[in-house]
């Protein structure tokens, strides 16, 4: 599972940091999900955020565009420090994401849930939809033809007018990429989407990501469980244990992090 | 003190109603406790129950006799609603059993008016409605002797619940059915049996509702729009808790009473066929999972 | 055979979005057309006008409404009689007091005051979903009949109780006859469904199937939830306040809080559910199936028993065999005629050949 990374000259240039997060801690209850973490990420980077089961990383990431409203600390995008960040807010400042569960339209087909995904960028009112006025035909076709560009990226041409409920769970998860990507976001946050994906999959997914990171530029902060997509894709990792950071740096780095080994290892602490 | 009295009067009466509701609420929690399913057709439960019980008093049967059958009618009915519509569509979205439930209403209402007809009935459980006499002499409050005998019974009825849901072993099975279908099914306990039991339970509330509001009012098809009004009920008490059901029903029929007769002469009348539902809104807003219900988290 | 596609190409994505991209539909569709309007007036019965053809219409269109809010939207909505009430009382009263008010901008306006209401009665949605929504919305249905019969402004201090409609006049045309006012039913229906087509199948509709799918989700992608719910209700309840309007001065001759009962509201929720939620076409199917199933019941009745059968009798049967359908449909075809129907018309591709 090799995929050359570093092999050839980045069109975007990794810059300073896009995401900073400060001393944020998240409890629910007594639950104490997330204590005091903090890291950044830099602007064009693929950064890949591990731990073993439970560790907060799911959490983390609703953290950072606004799901989970954090007890203490904040968020920092693009130098502008965030009060409270809402979803709509982060889908506005360029944010978009994808679920663990697979959280698509299921009633819509492939092509209708990507379409959905560019909603932000409509704004042609009800009444022009209802009555084809100009500005909302034009619209619509600019949204057909953005989702179509982002079908044929991710290869998905012959189900496009399938119902995703209808769709093995490798491709709804391409799908779900799909959407994220159609709101042209500048930070994409992926939970977990080689889950539950042979090894051919896995290859695509990871292809599909590193070209969006290439060819948009897009700053990618993903979850990730296996070891050698993250080895491989992920220029920076923060490692996450019971809510607490462990570890940050570059795969290197982390892979010979004694407390890193330890947590997977399950040794006591 | 003539004031103040009257308010007695109506905050008791209004109160005493409002455990009515309450005990019709009683079947839709216990169904949806077991089972998750919104049974919209308790209202015609209810109805069917009194009707039948009604009926079978007008074959000839005496009291004794015509309890214990209606009894069994309501429990084989309860099975059987189990075993044709709620089976098949066991999977399917709430909302989907909830129109199951409402098409279950007009099959009730309908198999109520072939088998018994279209008359109203009288329902007499030897029980006058007149002013209970020691009350009104010692306290000058009228409080009807049938309400009271309603109260009593649907304290009893709820006491007995609340005893077999804690104390005993089916009590035990019900709890853990209603709180994780799966979990209880891989501990052995046998999910239709308990799910039958539970209706046929609900059954036999709804006709104890069904001859103590016979009894008040008669038993005519307006009572199927008594189940209504127990919706702002379960609203309020929460969809899963029995004595969130007694208090939000005491509260609903005592607001809805207070309403009508303090705040109705200003406009006329008739509040009460909207003012519990607005009052439902209300606590919904608040408090979205009701007085003793369940908070709902959603996780992403 | 007949139904087959090939050779059909779309060759630009606004062919493909069209709503009948077969050539075969496009044909179908105005055949059906230029016989509702042409063959149709001339060849119906007063009676079938009357009393099947003009309700099926108006009923369709409030069933539009209801696919707009619980199909489309997914908000479940027990209200939809009394936004018909507001629509048809609103009619009644613009075109009492204001002198010269043209049928048609009436229409328009007791639609847009059944939108007002209906967004009111909304609101709670926005904190409230499932079950307890539709609760919210009985509220809705229960106040809203209380205070139109209870306020006498609204029905003029008519001491009778029994408003009549006015006649309808639009350009100095009297649309009196059962054909005539078929017609204008039928042309408004028509064009309010195509708006609402439009509207399913484009952004919009997009935007309110994600709210209705998985609104955390809808959120997340920066969709404005309040926005959308409240303008589903909008929308839903102005569909539903021409269709009362209509209903009152069409189809009743009547204005009558009692007409819009709680039991209006379960039918109007049974035809989009047998028709099919989320369809356009399903509301039109299941209006016609709602309608149709009491009279075919007792035709059949007659049929069977003969004619010395009480009442009350034919009447209990109606209501098991209609809640029984209600039932079996929903184990058997959760989707509804809709489903059945394209069902079929896959089946017809392939005609006649078994595959």
């Amino acid at each position: 599972m090799t995929v050359q990374l570093h092999a050839h000259a980045r069109a975007f240039p990794i810059g300073g940091p896009i995401v900073e997060v400060h001393d944020i801690s998240l409890n629910f209850g007594g639950v104490k999900a997330l204590t005091k973490i903090s890291f950044d990420v830099r602007e064009h980077e693929v950064r890949a955020i591990i731990g073993p089961n439970g560790a907060g990383k799911s959490s983390m990431l609703n953290v950072i565009n606004g799901v989970y409203r954090p007890q203490a600390g904040s968020i920092v995008l693009r130098g502008e420090r965030l009060a409270a960040m809402t979803p709509r807010r982060a889908a506005h400042m360029g944010i978009a994401r994808t679920f663990q569960n697979i959280a698509l339209f299921k009633g819509m087909t492939v092509l209708d849930n990507i379409m959905a995904g560019s909603n932000l960028r409509m704004h042609a009112n009800f009444l022009e939809v209802a009555f084809r006025l100009p500005r909302a035909l034009r619209e619509a076709r600019e949204c057909r033809e953005a989702a179509e560009e982002i079908i044929e990226f991710l290869e998905i041409e012959h189900i496009r007018k399938t119902p995703v409920g209808r769709l093995p769970y490798g491709l709804q998860k391409r799908v779900e990429l799909g959407r994220a990507l159609a709101a042209t976001p500048q930070v994409l946050l992926l939970d977990e989407p080689m889950a539950g994906m042979n090894i051919e999959e896995k290859q695509d997914m990871c292809r599909f990501i590193l070209d969006v990171n290439d060819h948009y530029g897009t700053t990618v902060i993903l979850i990730e469980h296996d070891m050698g997509v993250v080895m491989d894709i992920s220029d920076r990792v923060v490692v996450l244990d019971y809510g607490k950071k462990i570890g940050d740096g570059t795969p290197e780095e982390v892979r010979s992090n004694q407390d890193v080994i330890d947590a997977y290892l399950g040794v006591a602490h | 003190m003539a004031g103040f009295q009257f308010f007695l009067e109506v905050l008791v009466t209004g109160l005493l109603s409002g455990v009515m509701y309450a005990l019709v609420a009683l079947g839709f929690v216990l169904i949806y406790k077991a089972s998750g399913v919104f049974n919209f057709a308790q209202g015609a439960m209810v109805f069917f129950a009194a009707l039948s019980f009604v009926g079978f008093m007008e074959l000839g049967a005496p009291f004794w006799l015509a309890l214990p059958i209606t009894v069994g009618l309501m429990a084989l009915l309860g099975v059987g609603i189990e075993r044709f519509v709620l089976r098949p569509l066991v999977n399917q979205h709430e909302i989907t059993l909830l129109m199951a439930t409402i098409g279950l209403t007009f099959v009730i209402e309908g198999l109520a008016q072939l088998v018994w007809g279209v008359e109203v009935r009288r329902l007499d459980l030897g029980i006058k409605d007149q002013p209970l006499p020691w009350l009104a002499d010692n306290t000058g409050l009228f409080i009807s002797q049938i309400d009271i005998f309603a109260a009593v019974v649907a304290g009893v009825l709820v006491a007995t619940l609340a005893l077999v849901f804690s104390r005993t072993k089916i009590g035990r099975a019900l709890r853990a059915v209603a709180d994780d279908h799966a979990a209880a099914l891989s501990i052995g306990i046998p999910l239709k049996r308990i799910w039958a039991l539970v209706w046929a339970i609900a059954g036999v509330v709804a006709l104890v509702a069904g001859m103590l509001w016979g009894a008040r009012s008669g038993v005519q098809f307006a009572l199927v729009f008594v189940a209504l009004k127990a919706l702002p009920v379960l609203i309020i008490g929460g969809f899963t808790s029995v004595p969130g059901v007694i208090v939000a029903g005491l509260i609903v029929g005592a607001a809805e009473k207070l309403a009508e007769v303090y705040i109705g002469p200003m406009v006329g009348g008739g509040i009460e066929s909207w003012f519990p539902y607005v009052l439902a809104i209300l606590f919904l807003l608040v408090r979205p999972e009701g007085l003793f219900g369940e908070k709902i988290i959603r996780r992403v | 055979m007949f139904y087959r596609e090939a050779g059909q190409f779309r060759t630009s994505y606004g062919q493909d979005g069209q709503i009948f991209p077969l050539r075969q539909d496009r044909w179908a569709m105005l055949a059906l057309l230029a016989a509702a309007v042409l063959v149709v007036p001339m060849v119906a019965s007063d009676y079938w006008l009357r009393a099947l053809l003009i309700p099926w219409l108006i009923f369709s269109l409030v069933a539009l409404g209801q696919n707009i809010l619980t199909g489309y939207a997914g908000q479940l909505s027990l209200g939809s009689a009394g936004f018909m009430a507001v629509g048809a009382f609103a009619c009644y009263n613009f075109m009492l007091r204001v002198d010269g008010m043209p049928f048609l901008v009436a229409l328009v306006l007791s639609g847009l005051c059944a939108a007002a209401v209906g967004m009111a009665f909304g609101l709670p949605s926005l904190r409230i979903r499932g079950l307890y929504l539709a609760v919210a919305t009985l509220a809705a249905q229960f106040f809203i009949v209380w205070a139109l019969d209870k306020f006498g402004w609204f029905k003029n201090n008519d001491p009778s109780g029994v408003i009549t409609a006015q006649p309808i006049v639009i350009l100095g045309m009297g649309f009196n006859t059962p054909q005539e006012k078929y017609l204008l039913v039928l042309g408004i229906v028509v064009v309010l469904a195509l708006l609402a087509k439009n509207m399913a199948r484009g952004a919009t509709g997009r935007a309110w199937m994600a709210v209705r799918d998985m609104d955390v989700a809808a959120e997340v992608m920066g969709l404005p939830l309040m926005r959308t719910k409240l303008q589903a209700f909008a929308i839903s309840s102005f569909y539903c306040g021409v269709g009362g309007a209509l209903f009152a001065f069409a189809y009743l001759g009547t204005v009558e809080p009692s007409a819009f009962t709680i039991d209006m509201s379960f039918r109007i929720l049974f035809m989009i559910i047998i028709g099919g939620v989320g369809t356009i076409l399903g509301s039109f199917l299941g209006a016609g199936f709602i309608l149709l199933l009491p009279i075919f019941l007792s035709v059949l009745f007659h049929a069977v028993a003969g004619k010395t059968v009480d009442a009350s009798i034919t009447s209990a049967v109606e209501l098991i065999v209609f809640g029984a359908l209600i039932i079996v449909f929903l184990i058997v075809e959760p989707h509804g005629l809709a489903r059945l129907w394209q069902l079929t018309k896959e089946r017809l591709r392939l005609w006649p050949f078994p595959h």
